[in-house]
């Protein structure tokens, strides 16, 4: 039995490895908040909010699955709760009665399974009823088939078949095991048998046909004697011991598992709830085929930034259809690096079957989402400091494949321009031809300039931009580079200081 | 069992059967080549085991097989170019790998047959003993009639397969044979058809036959069986499977050879009567066949690897020896266990040619070099499969090395003298057919001295026209005569600090060259786009 919430043939596995990179991830495009918001304090709803987001789907069909799932629930958040308190019940139930468990003796792993069987009827016996009550009210595939499936498994007859073994396992009339001459000659293949109508001849009962039978007693002080019997019987039991703990397993493996999958969409609830309040638009992203490089988008922002600040954040546009390379420069602190963010924010959340951050979003999923961002380290200009810039560009080389994204944030700033620019100019190209799209923020004018100066059909070039005035706006426009950096308006709104002697300009880069 | 090993058995077939390894395997002495201490003749390790790490070699070999006493078989030479034919044609017919798995399967029920001997023997329950001396017996059987009709199914050339092939069709013919096999058959089937119920409640047991009582366990596992999904943890208490029986198990056992007195009589007679059923011929077979199975096997991960081995030409005349594409043994086991990889080497000597001299960069390889022409020359003569793609080698009669000894290390005068007297010995010792092999002699002395004492011994090898490597940092010994050739160890060209591992016939040299860090991180335009490609 499988609830099948998150995918329509798989398991959800919160323990499942998350791809090499998630840790690059994770900081570069400030991920930790967005899954606080999701899991709203609860650290469960946090790692399950984490593997989903950064376990993308890959094929559009999966991805409108989840999205249908999200829909009822966004409808219906009520009926969600009460299946997650249900999930939750059993969990803790369990951990109650499974941590008692004394793993050597089938006779105690017999015991703690009946209890627990006991409890998980009752709870399978909720969840049926609440089934029962909400089936129609559902329209996504997933919820329907998992509540058909339910009504059909889970019948009133089974639960009374549950009942009678239940009672049968307590072995009022003794243990029957059947056996034959193993290793040694000692008994081997134990099997635990229900007892049938074994009647001696009446030959054999007075005492002159051929005995058919012999018995023995341990006597009451023998204690060895009594340990080696019940180390008999306890062969006999092992199967069926367990046979009980594999169902409890099983059941408590499905509660485990459900409570995963309703725990991704009670975390987008969460996180619907709090972008609502604030008045942030959000949209369901439309998922394209891999192949075709599409990407474009209305109103997009960055979800982590929002969650972090007061006022609403500034949304933006642009159409990348049919683009490899989605190249931005312009303004410092003009928005360059929330604008790389929330394209790759949007990305993952599409890829995992979330609403997205936006008025609008389309793009065609990717194969792996990489980040290759400045740090504070690099910023020095010493040759360690580009040697471990290039080192980490090599790493994630070696994890690219054709239907990859990189963004790129000011990578390759480690050196001066010219030599930056010269390898940057090899990197790229190379990705571009092997089928990589890449998203690359660049105050590097002579990489910038080159590569737009060639008219590449594939390329869009973006611009922070800045209004007539100087003050940025955080908007991004279509826009070649600009061959001066906006450090000028940076030294005017400080205010600038007294010129030095001719030959020195107030360009500080 | 070891002395069981070498019980000798009248040969029964036309072609009599030496022993799979041929004559010489006992480690006595071998006539033509003289009793030399530290040469292995006496089945002890020679002296140059360990400089050659021949002896981490064989304990690697060995290890696992310590049942089969197979080191003095390493140590001991197989004598001339006629055996070590003789055994290279078995290892041929090894090659086919239904065969080799034939064999090992073999020997695989002769350890498992052992074992049920000497469980029977710790036992004192008298049905318990008896079932595992019938099960001994079964696996006996098993091993030989399986071994008998592989031999005949398999396509066998060497003469040691052949024979030994024709000696077991004599064994498996006779009357002796037969009974005991068809009545351990008949025994087994008897005592498998005993099943039985035992019935608990509370302290009183009952035993009874089986009367097709239902499985309760498969009711209940079909009842909750709709709940399964992935795999899950198991519940089955791994009972300690104790061979003994517990009392309770030895009472149930006592009324069963009551229940079923027919079958437990008839065991008890057929223990009485097979006491001796091993034969000695079979038992040294399933050890000298070791030799072969342990070295195979210690080799299999090397080859799979993508390593060679090759069966080489020996020759007692020629000293014209080569070997293409060959690796140090020891090295390479302990490479490839950590996924390294093994660097193979070339090297040849013709007319006049007897001396190769190896200088070069530190850590390039070049006691690994010498190594490994010293492996390849004791592996060979004990008719083993050598490292190359192909090789031709001399058949000598001692090898001597000399390297350095760590322990001297404290007194450098001493070490000198050690180093000065160890050479003396090895050049008083040697004879033409002699192979030395020196690694850094006169180290620790001036480049002055070191040249001096260098040539002196040189003159003296070139003298006695003896086959040599010798490692040093004195590149003028290269250049002694035309019996002398130089090898070098070689760089990464354009980064001096990348050893290549490869040694080269060519004069010393330093080349450097200056490479774009691009380069280096693998992120020029071609690099990365064909790493993505690929």
């Amino acid at each position: 039995m499988k609830a099948n919430l998150m995918y329509e043939d798989q398991d959800f596995e919160v323990s499942r490895a998350l791809p090499d990179h998630h840790g690059e991830l994770v900081e570069d495009l400030e991920l930790t908040t967005l899954f606080e918001a999701m899991a709203g304090g609860d650290a469960f709803l946090f790692e399950v909010s984490k593997r989903a987001v950064l376990s993308s789907l890959r094929d559009p069909e999966a991805i409108r699955y989840r999205q249908q799932v999200l829909d009822d629930c966004l409808a219906h958040p009520e009926v969600l709760r009460d299946m997650y308190a249900i999930a939750l019940e059993a969990m803790e139930g369990a951990k109650s009665i499974y941590f008692g468990w004394f793993r050597r003796y089938p006779s105690a792993i017999l015991y703690s399974s009946v209890q627990a069987l006991q409890l998980f009827a009752g709870l399978l016996r909720r969840l049926r009823h609440l089934a029962d009550d909400h089936a129609a009210d559902f329209r996504s595939e997933g919820l329907c088939n998992f509540f058909t499936r339910l009504a059909r498994e889970l019948g009133d007859e089974y639960f009374d078949a549950i009942d009678e073994h239940l009672r049968r396992l307590r072995f009022r009339d003794g243990i029957l095991l059947s056996a034959r001459l193993g290793k040694g000659n000692k008994g081997a293949g134990y099997v635990l048998r229900t007892p049938g109508h074994n009647k001696r001849t009446l030959k054999e009962r007075i005492g002159i046909g051929p005995r058919s039978s012999y018995s023995f007693e341990i006597s009451p002080r023998d204690e060895a004697g009594a340990r080696a019997l019940s180390q008999l019987t306890d062969r006999g039991t092992n199967l069926v011991a367990n046979a009980l703990a594999q169902s409890t397993d099983h059941i408590l493996a499905f509660f485990t598992a459900f409570r995963s999958e309703l725990g991704f969409y009670v975390s987008c609830l969460n996180l619907h709830g709090q972008l609502l309040a604030k008045g942030e638009p959000v949209c369901k992203p439309v998922p394209l085929p891999p192949g075709r490089p599409a990407l474009s988008f209305d109103g997009l922002y960055d979800a982590c930034l929002t969650l972090k600040v007061d006022r609403r954040v500034v949304g933006n546009g642009a159409d990348a259809d049919g683009k490899m390379l989605v190249m931005i420069t312009g303004a410092n602190s003009g928005g360059k690096s929330t604008f790389l963010r929330s394209v790759g924010l949007a990305q993952l959340m599409m890829q995992c079957g979330m609403f997205v951050g936006g008025e609008s979003f389309r793009a065609n999923v990717c194969d792996g989402l990489f980040t290759h961002f400045i740090r504070e380290e690099d910023a020095s200009m010493s040759r360690g400091r580009l040697e471990d810039e290039l080192s980490r560009m090599s790493a994630i080389a070696d994890q690219l494949r054709p239907g990859c994204i990189l963004l790129c944030n000011e990578s390759l700033a480690a050196t001066n321009e010219r030599e930056g620019s010269e390898i940057a100019r090899q990197v790229v190209g190379a990705l571009m031809e092997a089928g990589i799209k890449v998203c690359y923020v660049t105050h590097l004018f002579d990489l910038a300039e080159s590569l737009h100066s060639k008219k590449l059909p594939t390329a869009l070039f973006l611009r922070a931009e800045r209004q007539a005035e100087g003050t940025r706006t955080f908007k991004v426009i279509e826009a070649p580079p600009l061959a001066t950096s906006f450090g000028q308006d940076l030294y005017q709104r400080i205010g600038g200081w007294t010129t030095e002697p001719a030959g020195h300009t107030a360009d500080t880069r | 069992m070891a002395n069981g090993f070498f019980q000798k058995r009248k040969d029964q077939g036309a072609l009599s059967f030496r022993g799979i390894l041929g004559d010489q395997v006992r480690g006595d002495v071998d006539p033509a080549k003289g009793d030399d201490p530290g040469q292995g003749h006496d089945g002890t390790e020679p002296a140059f085991f360990a400089d050659l790490n021949l002896d981490q070699v064989v304990e690697s070999i060995v290890a696992g097989y310590e049942e089969y006493e197979l080191k003095p078989f390493f140590y001991h030479r197989a004598g001339g170019a006629e055996a070590i034919q003789y055994r290279h044609e078995v290892l041929r017919d090894l090659e086919d790998e239904t065969l080799l798995g034939d064999i090992m399967a073999f020997a695989q029920r002769m350890r498992d047959m052992r074992g049920h001997l000497a469980q029977a023997g710790k036992l004192h329950h008298k049905h318990q003993q008896q079932r595992w001396f019938l099960d001994a017996v079964e696996i006996y059987c098993d091993a030989v009639g399986r071994l008998a009709s592989d031999l005949w199914r398999a396509d066998l050339t060497s003469q040691g397969f052949r024979s030994w092939r024709e000696h077991l069709s004599g064994y498996l013919g006779s009357a002796e044979w037969r009974s005991l096999a068809a009545e351990t058959k008949r025994l087994e089937e008897d005592l498998s058809k005993v099943t039985y119920c035992v019935h608990v409640k509370g302290n009183r047991v009952t035993v009874r036959p089986y009367d097709s009582e239902v499985d309760y366990s498969s009711e209940v596992q079909a009842t909750f069986e709709r709940f399964k999904q992935g795999g899950v943890q198991d519940y089955l208490v791994d009972f300690s499977d104790s061979p003994v029986a517990s009392p309770v198990e030895a009472k149930i056992l006592d009324l069963l050879a009551v229940l079923f007195d027919e079958v437990f009589s008839a065991l008890d007679d057929y223990c009485g009567r097979h006491g001796d059923f091993l034969d000695a011929t079979i038992q040294r077979f399933d050890r000298e066949v070791h030799l072969y199975l342990a070295y195979l096997d210690y080799i299999a991960p090397l080859r799979a690897a993508g390593l060679n081995f090759c069966h080489p030409d020996v020759s007692g005349e020629s000293k014209e020896v080569f070997a293409n594409d060959t690796f140090d043994v020891a090295l390479a086991t302990k490479l490839v266990r950590q996924r390294g990889s093994v660097v193979g080497n070339d090297f040849h000597l013709r007319d006049p040619e007897r001396i190769l001299v190896v200088s070069g960069p530190n850590q390039g390889g070049k006691t690994t070099f010498a190594r490994t022409f010293g492996q390849l020359h004791h592996l060979a003569s004990i008719g083993l499969p050598v490292p190359g793609r192909q090789a031709r080698l001399f058949l000598f009669d001692k090898v001597f090395t000399h390297f350095e000894r760590q322990d001297d290390l404290a007194e450098l005068s001493g070490q000198l003298e050690d180093d000065l007297v160890r050479m003396r010995d090895i050049l008083t010792l040697a004879t033409p057919d002699s192979i030395v092999i020196a690694n850094e002699p006169f180290f620790s002395t001036t480049l002055r001295d070191s040249l001096f004492l260098g040539t002196r011994a040189m003159e003296r090898i070139i003298h006695l026209d003896l086959l040599c490597v010798w490692v040093t940092f004195v590149e003028e010994l290269a250049s002694l005569g035309e019996s002398v050739v130089s090898m070098v160890t070689t760089v990464v060209p354009g980064d001096p600090s990348q050893r290549t591992y490869k040694v080269v016939r060519r004069p010393a040299d330093g080349l450097s060259y200056a490479i774009s860090i691009a380069e280096k991180y693998g992120l020029t335009y071609e690099v990365l786009k064909s790493r993505i490609a690929s």
